[in-house]
């Protein structure tokens, strides 16, 4: 009986842990296949000249990955940029100053929200956002615009990840302690005060998570930013030009990779770019965190 | 520290919880510059009264409180009255410390900051002056920059009292302030009360008798959300008036 119960104990570990190692196996092999399939493109044309040049001609053999790159991060920074604020704002009421009914009101809401497929955000995107900008921003400035552009893709984007954030957000404010706000109050602080002295100060770290969480979805997101963003090859040199982020070029062009030579490795190395931005971001973010965990005693 | 009549009035206090009447009809006076000892089996009321003391209510929607507290024979109830100067004039020692998430310095100055004390030099004074005040200085002057979260439970509380005191209140309020500290703590922080009581008015909610019976100059005794006798210390232990009294000082429950 007792031999039996041990076994069983230690099974139940084994089994868990392998699980648990097996989605890191699955990265490292995503990882490996992507590098294994890119390869070819990397050899052909030089890692540095994928990376810096701005030409793309694929039946030329030509594959400069720069305007993609450019445009992936424009996107994702114009949408966090936007998303940010608007979310924080959002949460620090739901959290500290919104009465229950409102609450109450406000948390299905918002998982709902985060629900919408993204192609109904790529639509209410064309319909409205496009023209919009197209109409009345893009003449008070450089004149031309389709309206498809970096600021499109910017929006609708922050637009989706508002309520990722605002749900997370809300969780982390909900998780400090009533004792440390009633401790900020009854030494006679003001709610504002509370709010930025003790509960932002003791999110930060949290706030950085989740911040880095929405711009990793940001980054991948395809469907919304492609119907918006007018998928241009060109570099996009102001907010108002069409752009083309990776996962756009990816989920345009896989049908006729095969067609022409050369085609399959090179959206291969997109993949991968996007796989090390993603990568890249999480670990630099992470070190940030490490850092100011130290610096400020959170 | 202002006032000869520093004293507490309350008239008619009634507190209700999500419907429930907790504190009925407490009529109360608490001298100045004593340590008043508010006892009471749990669940009695004890932390509701102390906590309507500064008006700490007010940050619940299910609480409402109805009466007067006069204190310093002003009524912090009135609607004329800001709920941040009731609050810095009466501080709050809780239960369980609860450092901020900053530092060890950070924390003291927390209120003189936010009551806007910018001179560096008064803030680094303030900070240092409290911290010996409660005893703490000369264990933490070396990691004053760092987090005020690795420090024993007792050298937290002693610093949530000097974080406390350092907005300069003139009552202390104290919600079973040693009851999660060791005994060697726990006789440090009171001693503290002891020492402060000649500059402040203190408030202790406490279910320990003993404690009471160390530190009280006046006692309140809470039965099921009324008070059921008040009196100076001695008067209270050697001769209770009321039945409820005797059995509760005579350990028949507790």
């Amino acid at each position: 009986m007792h031999r039996l119960r041990s076994i069983k104990e230690r099974s139940a570990r084994w089994f868990m842990r392998i699980i648990a190692y097996c989605s890191i196996l699955f990265l490292i092999i995503i990882g490996i296949a992507l590098f294994v399939k890119a390869f070819p493109a990397i050899k052909n044309n030089g890692l540095w000249e994928l990376l810096t040049s701005a030409r793309w001609r694929p039946s030329g053999g030509k594959f400069g990955f720069l305007p993609f790159i450019i445009s992936t991060l424009y996107v994702s920074a114009i949408a966090i940029a936007i998303a940010l604020p608007l979310s924080l704002l959002t949460a620090i009421y739901l959290n500290s100053y919104a009465s229950k009914g409102i609450r109450r009101f406000f948390a299905p809401v918002i998982d709902l929200l985060s629900g919408i497929p993204p192609v109904i955000y790529g639509v209410w995107g064309t319909i409205t956002i496009v023209p919009f900008i197209a109409n009345y921003i893009a003449p008070h400035f450089s004149g031309q615009s389709s309206g498809y552009s970096v600021m499109a893709g910017g929006i609708v984007l922050a637009v989706m990840i508002i309520p990722l954030l605002v749900g997370l957000l809300v969780e982390i404010f909900n998780s400090i302690p009533k004792e440390m706000t009633d401790a900020s109050f009854s030494l006679g602080a003001t709610k504002l005060q509370t709010v930025k002295r003790v509960i932002l100060r003791r999110s930060l770290p949290g706030i950085v998570a989740v911040t880095v969480l929405s711009v990793s979805r940001a980054f991948g997101e395809t469907m919304a930013v492609l119907m918006v963003c007018g998928n241009s090859t060109l570099m996009p040199h102001s907010l108002l030009d069409a752009c083309y982020p990776i996962p756009a070029l990816i989920a345009n062009n896989y049908g006729e990779m095969l067609s022409i030579p050369g085609y399959e490795s090179a959206l291969m190395l997109a993949a991968f770019l996007l796989f090390v931005i993603v990568f890249l971001f999480n670990g630099i973010s992470r070190l940030t965190l490490n850092h100011l965990e130290k610096r400020f005693h959170f | 520290m202002t006032g000869t009549n520093h004293k507490i009035r309350i008239e008619s206090l009634n507190v209700n919880i999500d419907g429930q009447h907790i504190l009925k009809n407490i009529d109360l006076t608490i001298p100045g510059r004593e340590i008043t000892c508010v006892i009471g089996p749990s669940g009695c009321g004890k932390s509701t009264f102390l906590k309507s003391l500064n008006r700490m209510h007010d940050e619940n929607p299910d609480v409402n409180v109805s009466g007067s507290i006069f204190v310093d024979n002003q009524d912090i109830y009135d609607r004329n009255i800001n709920v941040i100067d009731i609050r810095k004039k009466m501080g709050l020692l809780a239960q369980h410390p609860c450092p901020l998430p900053m530092s060890v310095f950070d924390n003291v100055a927390y209120g003189p900051r936010i009551h806007s004390l910018d001179s560096k030099k008064e803030i680094s004074k303030t900070v240092e002056h409290y911290l010996r005040l409660a005893g703490l200085w000369d264990e933490v002057k070396d990691k004053l920059h760092s987090s005020a979260a690795p420090l024993s439970l007792g050298q937290q509380q002693r610093l949530c009292l000097a974080r406390g005191l350092a907005t300069e209140p003139e009552y202390i309020l104290g919600d079973e302030a040693t009851s999660s500290l060791d005994p060697i703590s726990t006789k440090k922080i009171e001693q503290l009360f002891v020492t402060l009581k000649e500059e402040y008015t203190i408030i202790l909610v406490t279910h320990i008798l003993r404690q009471a019976r160390r530190l009280a100059d006046y006692i309140v005794f809470m039965y099921l959300g009324e008070i059921i006798e008040a009196g100076p210390a001695d008067e209270f232990f050697n001769n209770p008036k009321q039945q409820l009294t005797k059995d509760y000082i005579a350990g028949s429950f507790s």
